[in-house]
């Protein structure tokens, strides 16, 4: 029985496909699954949305959108009307053509990325030898398109938040991959579907998921921040930072652009999470193998749900980083750190089975990410705070 | 040969003879930013799947970035006076030298087209194969390579650094 | 014309273009972008030569491709360096305009 609902996409795709001709199976397979990729994703973008609203509202002691049915539930689809019918303002001088091309590219990027995710048992659309790379390169092309979005507009603020977003992204890009090539590298292979798989055993009733490893949670540690760099979150937002350069390089954008871009954000959002989950968090597998009668995408898409939680807390705690110490962040104090990560990981793999690599491991982590941080913090003076007025 | 391989052939020239016909250089940069996607697609169509992915991240994703904030940061996007044009005073030479280039290699491949070979069998070619050779075969040029690249990165951070004195 | 022959055509039309846009254009980085194209072009001819080869699974063409890309990329990034660190001297990226080595 729970096998039945762990493949019932798959049972589905094939029945709904047996009613055409041999020749035509396996190509209308892929376009079913890459319609239901195209729907569900975007349905989750209306959820993340409404999420993001009424956790924020609530961190920051006030009700969200509450107008639109109950507990503001219908916001996303008031939304999406009021997105539609939105007149499209082009600036006169602004570059048509690029004008135009930017948010398509952004969103036709970030779709490509679903299709090396393994959403669950035998789910994945393409299984690819070099999928993660794959994932990458595709996470490589959303930069061009966001330099395409704020030169195009022929706005300083659009143009300069453009390069800060554009700096942001390969600033942090190296520590993302970085902290990757570790799950590889003890994997052996780059097939996300292999790296799951590699996940998918228990020890005791416990996952042997990377993130319980050491190496593998410094190395989480690392991806969540470099993934919240690289989709411009907070507390990585300045690119699109309100108070600071209107909305940055999408300024100019209005009505369906401007959904596009929103919706690519936030897809990519969810790209991003579902690459974490499927690295460090195990994909599809369930925390303990009691609980493997729970379907397998049900793991995943809560896994992911979770995290996007965790990106919204996190956007509504902390405050936002300046440019130069998010640049300094990442190049001085992040990549270092990864590649201690990377020898630690090795270290770990060539130590053999035992619980002496684990002490030694966490010990090595612990020590030096430990003093790194505070020797960072012990360099600001936090005295009490000095007030200047103009006179 | 296939439809694939004509419609990959024909966005990568457009690409590149718009890269270089263009005016507006940040049209240029845009331009080769499509070449370098349909040169991708073709590593893809040849079987090579590690050099295509390579490709996309490393050309599209780094070297098309670069040329993009080296034309912001040396104002090229602004438009070129009129009398002067785009193209240099020694046009025509260098048109008759890349055209006579052209002409010598296709004709090369022309004339030795007997002799290619029609078919060849699919390459299984796994990456763990290619991570083997870069760690067996191939170690030593990796190594240099790495060195190649650090020196880069030092050489360039020195080239384009502000010297001391220097109006900011 | 085998398929072989085509890449190699393709290969060949990308590097006179690269070569043509290094040639004729005056801002020093479209010639950079001509440079960045015709290493492309030999790629994919590497690229081409190892797929029909009779021992691909050798790898020799597509390790050469691979190196060859990081080479480019690193190359691009001293040279774009160069050209900015000109500007900065000159206040123009015209090539034909720094025709004295005086500096």
């Amino acid at each position: 029985m729970s096998e039945k609902a762990d493949q019932i996409f798959i049972l589905l795709k094939d029945w709904l496909v047996s009613f055409l001709p041999a020749g035509w199976q396996h190509v209308a397979g892929v376009l079913l699954c890459v319609v239901m990729i195209v729907a569900v994703y975007p349905g989750l973008f209306a959820l993340a949305v409404l999420l993001e609203r009424k956790g924020l509202g609530r961190m920051q002691n006030r009700l969200g959108p509450n107008r639109v049915g109950p507990f503001g539930l219908f916001q996303p689809i008031a939304d999406g009307i009021k997105s539609l019918t939105k007149e499209d303002i082009v600036p006169l001088r602004a570059d048509k053509v690029v004008h135009f091309l930017a948010p398509v590219m952004l969103v036709v990027a970030v779709f490509m990325g679903f299709a090396v995710l393994p959403m669950g048992r035998n789910m994945v659309l393409v299984d690819l030898d070099a999928s993660l790379l794959f994932f990458f390169a595709m996470g490589a092309s959303t930069e061009i398109s966001i330099f395409m979005a704020g030169w195009s507009s022929r706005n300083k603020y659009s143009l300069l938040g453009a390069m800060r977003a554009v700096a942001q992204m390969i600033s942090y890009e190296v520590p993302l991959l970085l902290s990757s090539v570790a799950i590889v590298m003890m994997t052996g292979s780059l097939s996300l579907v292999k790296i799951v798989e590699a996940q998918n055993q228990y020890t005791w009733g416990l996952p042997h998921w990377y993130v319980f490893t050491p190496w593998g949670f410094a190395g989480f540690v690392i991806f969540v921040i470099a993934s919240m760099a690289e989709t411009n979150r907070s507390p990585f937002d300045l690119p699109e930072g309100e108070s600071e350069l209107v909305a940055g390089y999408f300024t100019e954008y209005s009505g369906f652009k401007f959904a596009l871009f929103f919706l690519g954000e936030y897809v990519g959002m969810f790209g991003i999470s579902g690459l974490g989950v499927t690295l460090f968090l195990g994909g599809w597998s369930s925390p303990l193998a009691v609980l493997n009668v729970v379907p397998s995408w049900m793991w995943f898409f809560s896994k992911v749900m979770v995290w996007i939680c965790f990106f919204i807390w996190v956007r509504g705690t902390l405050p936002r980083l300046r440019q130069d110490q998010l640049m300094n962040f990442a190049w001085k104090f992040v990549l270092p750190l990864t590649l201690l990560n990377l020898v630690v990981a090795a270290v770990w793999r060539f130590m053999g089975e035992g619980w002496l690599r684990w002490v030694v491991c966490s010990a090595v982590l612990i020590v030096v990410y430990a003093g790194a941080g505070l020797s960072e913090m012990r360099r600001k003076k936090f005295g009490p705070r000095s007030y200047r007025y103009a006179e | 040969m296939s439809v694939a391989f004509w419609l990959i052939a024909a966005l990568t020239v457009a690409g590149a003879l718009a890269a270089v016909l263009l005016k507006n250089l940040v049209h240029c940069a845009l331009a080769v930013t499509a070449a370098f996607l349909g040169l991708a697609l073709m590593f893809l169509e040849l079987d090579a799947q590690f050099a295509g992915f390579a490709q996309i991240l490393v050309y599209i994703g780094a070297v098309a970035i670069l040329v993009v904030f080296a034309i912001l940061l040396t104002r090229g996007s602004e438009t070129p006076e009129k009398e002067i044009g785009v193209f240099s005073r020694t046009w025509l030479a260098g048109l008759i030298v890349a055209a006579a280039v052209f002409a010598v290699l296709g004709w090369a491949v022309l004339q030795s087209a007997a002799g290619l070979p029609h078919e060849a069998a699919v390459p299984a070619v796994s990456v763990q194969q290619i991570g083997q050779a870069l760690m067996g075969q191939y170690v030593l040029p990796l190594e240099i390579v790495a060195l190649l690249l650090t020196a880069a990165t030092i050489g360039a951070v020195i080239v384009a650094m502000h010297e001391k004195g220097d109006a900011q | 014309m085998t398929p072989l022959g085509g890449y190699l055509l393709v290969a060949a039309l990308l590097f006179a273009i690269g070569l043509a846009g290094a040639l004729t254009r005056r801002n020093a980085i479209l010639v950079l972008i001509g440079i960045e194209l015709m290493l492309n072009a030999a790629n994919l001819n590497l690229i081409a030569f190892w797929r029909f080869s009779p021992h691909p699974e050798a790898l020799t063409g597509m390790m050469f491709a691979i190196f060859s890309i990081a080479v480019a990329a690193a190359e691009a990034a001293v040279g774009l360096g160069l050209v900015i660190s000109i500007y900065r001297h000159a206040r123009t990226t015209d090539l034909d305009k720094m025709n004295r080595m005086k500096g």
